[in-house]
């Protein structure tokens, strides 16, 4: 058995830092719109500037998230950047698609509700991560 | 795209997880490459050649896998 060379920085470790920090992050950016959701109606009662406290609070966190996904992915290694680059090329092409059609059923009248964001926002994220679960499976 | 992947690190008694951890990726790329499911960059090819100490065409061939 030839001895192994230890690398120098557990290269595993930093990954697992880096996603748990992505989690976290996330998280914390979830909590911050449930916040900003409920909180004028249920807390504050749409005081002004807790309101603008809120909508601050909310794209702060939003942008540290954003800085942990780019942490996260750099520390990647080829073949996970691979696998989150097609499922975030596939989200991107359902998200354009469906919205898309999403808008035109107001037009058409085929619906009488103004189309709302909260949808697309579940269907992006049912498609991303279905995309990463056949990803990860395809190569294994 | 074909390799020796597998044979080369049998014959140094390595498991996945020690060649994974040398070359710095997770142990289901180097599984990926290994079943020729995943064709490495050039960058962790040449990496791979360093730690076996051959060149890269002793290592990978052109050829499809079957």
């Amino acid at each position: 058995m030839t001895p192994l060379k230890k690398a120098p920085s557990s290269w595993e470790s930093t990954v697992k830092k880096n996603a748990t920090r992505l989690m976290y992050w996330t998280a914390t950016w979830v909590v911050t719109c449930a916040l900003l959701s409920f909180g004028p109606k249920l807390i504050w009662n749409f005081n002004t500037l807790l309101s603008t406290l809120a909508v601050a609070l909310n794209l702060g966190i939003g942008v540290v998230m954003i800085l942990a996904q780019v942490k996260y992915l750099r520390g990647a290694d080829e073949m996970e950047r691979k696998i989150f680059l097609d499922a975030s090329a596939i989200t991107l092409g359902v998200l354009l698609i469906c919205s898309s059609s999403y808008q035109a059923l107001k037009t058409a009248q085929l619906i009488s509700f103004e189309p709302l964001i909260g949808p697309l926002l579940c269907l992006m994220g049912v498609t991303f991560s279905i995309c990463i679960l056949v990803g990860s499976r395809r190569y294994r | 795209m074909k390799n020796r992947l597998k044979v080369l690190r049998a014959e140094k008694d390595w498991t996945q997880a020690d060649l994974a951890e040398q070359l710095s990726v997770s142990r289901q790329t180097i599984n990926a490459i290994e079943k020729g499911k995943f064709d490495p960059s050039l960058p962790l090819a040449f990496k791979t050649a360093r730690l076996f100490e051959l060149a890269i065409e002793d290592i990978f061939s052109d050829e499809v896998e079957s």
